[in-house]
């Protein structure tokens, strides 16, 4: 028998987003309920490092009009600008609530919080880098983490921790809550809720070279594909230029911010040939592409797949205290000081930019036509609203998570007001628990931890910064003789408490239904643009791709609709920086 | 390299007793300890349990006991151990299974210092104001990632479970520190009691064992001088 549980908000994960939006829904109603697989403090914002784009004008002149304009010709023009339009204006708010939180950001002489140089980030439209991402060291997003959490505390919201959330309730359009398997001793609980928000975040282990934590496995993305929910441009996943060699962790563009340089065997600043205004600062899928094509044409260190990233002219005094994470990064993993030595760095998958689509008040529709499903919600990586378009640029995470976990927390607290509990479905709890005792049962001699690594080496092959229509269909059938291995696993865990074999098995499932979604999406659009590069059609196509795809999986089937981009200020133009 | 992994398990539903389990695990030198863990979990034995997640030192998931230390699988290699590497759960916390400890009442006593700004002051349109000097004085505390190491290093604790832990006064010792909170009074009122900071008897454990490099000690005897020089 599954435990019960009744609250009028529930929130699916305890990063950034869903922190946010439970602290807004909380303001009004005291029964909301966060549910997460982690400890909220363990969750992955807390790894963000450089810092939060708001257009304070704290150090130079800045305006959020500028800070939309980069972020809509980051997205490659792909982003919906009335939404890139409010977040763009809300990101200052945010910031200063943080700030009235507690967050301890750095300063300047005066006081104020202080601001440094990121990727895209430009002043009076693209004319040179601008002072716009608040910081706290290299730290930001482990401080907006825990000032997030200790006002929940603060403001009593409810915990379930290492609560991992299987199934969505969704009936006729209705959202009536969630299934979730408590870890520590394996019983199943249905939460019946008027609303749910997924804050779930991304899905980069994917990938072999990720920044993404362990737990990033997609598994709210994946539900709400399962119950019918289409994705949102899926074919966009970000790497980011600058990850540690061979193990992905990720060096915060701050350092390039702060004026660090990539370089090839040659020692060339070879950014110069293609981003000649913004150089090192260039968005981040210009970069990564740069970099492989070095690599490719027998620039990288040694020959091997790798460039360095140079702060060795920064001086000690910048490097360990505008940058001591990354610093204890370099040192602890790769024995180099990086006052002295370069690091030596390669892309790493980092940042989907596609997901579960949402309206700007988070609600997550259902078809092109912008139709809300009633009672559900979700926010952050795990969402496409879409301010990242086919790019995002660094710091606009954070900004996304505040702004529109506030908007969607808001939305929601409205909802409830009006909402009454909708029933259950008889035997809620019934696919759930089927699924577990199959994945539990199945007797065959597939390895989870073999499937996922043959996954992770081929995505990272065939669908990752490079693309090609042969190299797509390959791993289509990759993924499907993976699903069919899948089907074969053999679990040595068995037992009810805390059994993370079945915690890993379900999360393969999810990622190989993602990954499906990813390279179906992939191979239809036959064109390049932003993180989407494919090298048989190199060039954007505006007249015929210049559109949100919407993939939607109907009894096993993949069908692809698309709707058009909301475009309000910018008409799309080349990208040149 | 070949390492011999030797592994304190306990399973509730199967082992009346914890035992050692031990592992020939094939990893290269500048490997993490949590990646050998994890290649006994995915190739020899499933049902090894830990919890990970970021694997770089943030998230704060995988304190253990490592060769007699308190540290994180992950921000430890094991060409820094030798062939030979011991791994247990951390102490003074109940295990629920292998090295997957209870830190229900470790963030218990986080809770109890009131670990949120306090200030009814109504805010200013933009940010407060705050130096460099005066954000500096509680940068120290700002790193803690909770994952318990220090806690659970301490002597004090392992005597007296009881006592507030160095992680708990880490987090109030950051608000305290701060120049806009105004709580201080309230919060040293909490660690000026019998399970309070006193119980530390400066063993600098904690210090060692924090993988942020936190001061701990050093922030703990700060609080006992707040103490004696603000009359309560």
């Amino acid at each position: 028998m599954a435990i019960l549980h009744r609250y009028d908000a529930v929130i699916v994960g305890a990063g950034g987003a869903g922190l946010r939006a439970a602290l807004e829904v909380a303001r009004t109603t005291p029964r909301v309920a966060v549910v997460s697989k982690l400890y909220p403090i363990r969750s992955h914002t807390g790894t963000a490092q450089g810092g939060i784009g708001a257009a304070l004008g704290n150090m130079e002149e800045d305006h959020w009009e500028w800070h939309m304009f980069d972020t809509v010709k980051g997205s490659d023009y792909l982003a919906d600008q009335d939404a890139v339009e409010i977040m763009c204006q809300e990101a200052i708010a945010c910031v200063y609530e943080l700030e009235h939180w507690g967050l301890p950001f750095d300063r300047t002489p005066e006081g104020k919080i202080a601001q440094r140089r990121f990727g895209g980030h430009t002043r009076n439209f693209g004319e040179a880098p601008v002072r716009r991402a608040c910081h706290a060291a290299d730290r930001t997003g482990h401080m907006i983490l825990q000032t997030l959490y200790q006002q929940c505390l603060k403001h009593e919201v409810q915990f379930f921790n290492e609560f991992h959330v299987l199934d969505l309730l969704l009936e006729d359009n209705v959202c009536r809550g969630v299934v979730a398997l408590s870890l520590a001793d394996g019983e199943m609980h249905i939460f019946h809720a008027k609303a749910v928000l997924f804050a779930t975040g991304g899905f980069g282990r994917m990938y072999k070279v990720t920044s993404n934590a362990r737990s990033l496995t997609g598994d709210g993305v994946a539900i709400a594909l399962r119950r019918g929910i289409p994705l949102e441009d899926m074919e966009f996943f970000q790497f980011h230029p600058t990850g540690i060699y061979k193990l992905g962790i990720l060096i915060s563009e701050a350092a390039r911010g702060e004026g660090g340089i990539l370089r090839n065997r040659q020692g060339e600043r070879f950014m110069e040939r293609y981003a000649p205004t913004l150089l090192d600062l260039a968005p981040r899928d210009i970069i990564s592409r740069c970099m492989y094509t070095e690599i490719r044409e027998g620039r990288g260190i040694d020959g091997k797949d790798y460039l360095h990233l140079d702060l060795t002219h920064l001086g000690r005094e910048v490097i360990e205290k505008k940058l001591p994470d990354i610093t204890d990064f370099a040192r602890t993993y790769l024995g180099i000081d990086p006052v002295r030595e370069p690091i030596p760095v390669q892309p790493t998958a980092h940042y989907a930019m596609g997901g579960i689509p949402t309206d700007v008040h988070g609600r997550v529709i259902r078809d092109e036509k912008n139709t809300p499903v009633l009672g559900f919600y979700a926010a952050g990586e795990c969402a496409c609203v879409s301010v990242h378009g086919a790019n995002r640029l660094g710091t606009n995470s954070l900004v996304d998570i505040l702004v529109f976990g506030k908007l969607a927390g808001r939305h929601m607290a409205e909802y409830i007001r009006g909402a009454d509990f909708a029933p259950l479905p008889k035997e809620a709890d019934g696919p759930a628990r089927e699924e577990c005792a199959r994945v539990l049962a199945s007797n065959g001699s597939e390895s989870v931890a073999r499937v996922r690594e043959t996954l992770q080496r081929e995505m990272m092959d065939k669908a990752s910064v490079f693309r090609t229509q042969e190299g797509l269909e390959a791993m289509l059938a990759i993924v499907k003789e993976l699903r069919e291995r899948y089907r074969r696993i053999r679990l040595q865990d068995k037992g009810k408490i805390f059994n993370t074999d079945l915690q890993e098995a379900l999360e393969l499932g999810y990622l190989l239904d993602l990954a499906e979604v990813t390279v179906v999406s992939a191979l239809a659009r036959r064109e390049s643009r932003g993180a989407h590069y494919r090298e048989d059609f190199p060039q954007r196509n505006d007249a015929e791709w210049l559109k949100h795809t919407l993939a939607y999986r109907l009894n096993g089937e993949f069908e692809l609709r698309y709707k058009p981009v909301v475009i309000t200020r910018f008409q799309p133009v080349e990208r040149k920086y | 390299m070949r390492v011999q992994m030797k592994i304190k398990r306990f399973n509730p539903e199967r082992d009346r007793e914890p035992y050692w389990a031990e592992y020939e695990v094939e990893v290269e030198p500048v490997d993490r300890v949590l990646d050998a863990l994890e290649y006994v979990k995915w190739h020899l034995d499933g049902t090894l349990t830990f919890r990970r997640s970021c694997a770089h030192g943030i998230c704060g998931s995988d304190a253990m006991l490592i060769n007699g230390r308190n540290r994180l699988a992950c921000k430890v290699l094991v060409k820094e151990l030798g062939s030979r590497i011991t791994v247990e759960p951390l102490r003074g916390f109940p295990v629920i299974k292998d090295l997957v400890v209870d830190m229900e009442g470790f963030f218990a006593k986080y809770r109890a210092v009131k670990p949120y700004l306090m200030n009814d002051e109504p805010p200013p349109e933009t940010e407060r104001r705050q130096s460099p000097a005066e954000r500096a004085r509680f940068d120290d505390t700002t790193k803690c990632i909770l994952c318990g190491a220090c806690t659970t290093s301490c002597p004090s604790f392992w005597a007296n479970g009881e006592y507030i832990g160095p992680a708990a006064i880490v987090a109030a010792h950051r608000f305290i520190f701060d120049s806009r909170d105004r709580g201080a009074a309230e919060r040293l009122a909490l660690l000026n009691t019998r399970t309070g900071v006193w119980r530390c008897r400066t063993i600098f454990n904690c210090v060692e064992a924090c993988p942020r490099g936190i001061d701990v000690t050093r922030a703990i005897a700060e609080v006992k001088r707040a103490l004696l020089f603000s009359g309560l």
